[in-house]
């Protein structure tokens, strides 16, 4: 895995990645650490390995919660108004009769914010999914997508969480 | 019916670059703010259904199609990339839309350490903040942050920073005087405070004296202060050091209302000395004064 990420991106830090990467989805992963990252602190290699997996574990938890309208493994992976906002999406789902399903082919990640103390990461990952959408068990929807994620880590008794996943176009 | 199919495509043709490139019975703006209200066109005629999914936020309406269809404000307000599906019996209709967070602070994520620390220390206090809109989003647009630090005679460090993708960070210098300072970063209105407390740092000097007291030397120092003139605080341990004859007996003493005093042994020639950390006092050779 490290040696097609390597080829994917020749000029950037790769950090390891110690978990299997979107295994459901064998989704193309390319991450970049800028040398002028915001922040007086150094990100060291494994604390980035680590908030970086954690991220693609929170997408696996997030789409088998809004696959299945279960909520119940989303507080492993999302804390704070992500996890408020996950919960309600899957609520009005399951009230909709509505299933989604997220099909990641890749995730280009960007470390963009390392606060001080190391309390916070935050990065930006472009993600070009397609967007599978089921009412009432009946596919309604397939759509490519891609969008640009800009996201806020903050670590946890055991792992890193996420606190602010937002999307944009 | 044809009336209706004109003023969709009149409507298609009049409609702004942005609200175009959806299918061809919806017709939705290709990004909101988030909160705000807005109207989806549809074409052709019938009961359908609206949904608008995304991962923070699922919508549904039941609509009739040929008509615009108003969504308040305040029903889409999470940030995010929505998926609009229009589904009638014969067919299903997409259109995607973004919306982006509201360009105005309601809420500002503070972290700030540390929460006790010397005074003096260079850089020795940090803060974050994240920027947030009344709908908990992330404002990414950049925001102008001004964090500041003052401390009880009213002393103020200051800065201004930008956000960007919604952080934005400082560091501070503790200052020179003891006590609890106000840390607060504040943005168009909005402010959060956290308290830092400044403490003494290390004894800047320890100047100690002896005098005889019958078969005892009496060791004291004066009142411990650190380089910027604070009062270094009771219970800080004082070492004194007396070396006699290839033996040395050392006593660690907490200072008490701001001094340290001990009593050793009296021989001619000791050297006695006194230490706290790494500030080193000045020697004494007693000589039976």
């Amino acid at each position: 895995m490290l040696k097609l990420l390597k080829r994917l991106v020749p000029a950037v830090l790769i950090v390891a990645i110690a978990a299997p990467v979107d295994a459901a989805a064998q989704a193309s992963v390319r991450i970049e650490t800028p040398a002028g990252l915001e922040g007086p602190r150094t990100l060291q290699e494994q604390t980035a390995s680590a908030a970086i997996r954690d991220y693609l574990q929170a997408w696996r938890s997030m789409n088998a919660a809004l696959e299945q309208n279960r909520t119940d493994q989303l507080s492993t992976y999302f804390a704070g108004t992500a996890l408020d906002k996950l919960n309600e999406t899957a609520e009005e789902q399951a009230s909709a009769g509505l299933r989604t399903h997220y099909q990641v082919n890749s995730h280009d990640i960007q470390i963009v914010f390392y606060s001080p103390e190391g309390l916070s990461i935050e990065l930006t990952d472009t993600v070009q999914y397609e967007m599978q959408v089921t009412d009432h068990g009946k596919q309604i929807a397939n759509k490519p997508m891609r969008s640009r994620y800009v996201v806020v880590l903050t670590p946890a008794e055991a792992r890193w969480k996420v606190r602010v996943f937002q999307a944009t176009m | 019916m044809k009336l209706r199919l004109l003023w969709f495509a009149g409507v298609l043709l009049a409609a702004p670059a942005h609200m175009r490139a959806q299918s061809d019975r919806i017709q939705a703006p290709a990004s909101i703010e988030a909160g705000s209200g807005f109207s989806i066109h549809t074409a052709g005629s019938g009961k359908a259904t609206l949904f608008i999914v995304g991962q923070n936020q699922v919508v549904k309406r039941e609509v009739q199609m040929g008509q615009d269809i108003w969504l308040a404000p305040g029903v889409v307000h999470n940030a995010g990339a929505y998926l609009l599906i229009l589904k009638s019996n014969d067919s299903t209709d997409t259109a995607e839309m973004s919306v982006s967070p509201e360009n105005k602070p309601s809420d500002l994520s503070f972290l700030a350490r540390p929460s006790r620390l010397p005074v003096g220390i260079h850089d020795g206090i940090t803060g974050a903040v994240y920027v947030f809109d009344a709908y908990n989003n992330l404002i990414t647009a950049p925001q102008s942050v001004t964090f500041e630090l003052s401390n009880p005679a009213g002393v103020t460090q200051s800065r201004t920073v930008t956000t960007r993708n919604g952080a934005a960070q400082t560091e501070m210098d503790s200052t020179q005087q003891q006590g609890a300072d106000k840390f607060a970063a504040r943005t168009a209105g909005v402010e959060s405070k956290r308290v830092v407390a400044q403490v003494p740092g290390d004894p800047c000097g320890i100047k100690m004296s002896a005098k005889p007291s019958g078969e005892e030397i009496e060791l004291a120092t004066e009142p411990l202060r650190d380089c910027s003139g604070n009062a270094v605080p009771d219970g800080t341990i004082v070492t004194f050091t007396e070396t006699y004859g290839g033996d040395e007996t050392t006593v660690d003493v907490p200072l008490k209302r701001g001094i340290a005093q001990v009593s050793m042994p009296a021989h001619n020639g000791a050297m006695l000395s006194s230490a706290s950390g790494v500030v080193l006092g000045n020697q004494i050779r007693w000589e039976g004064q």
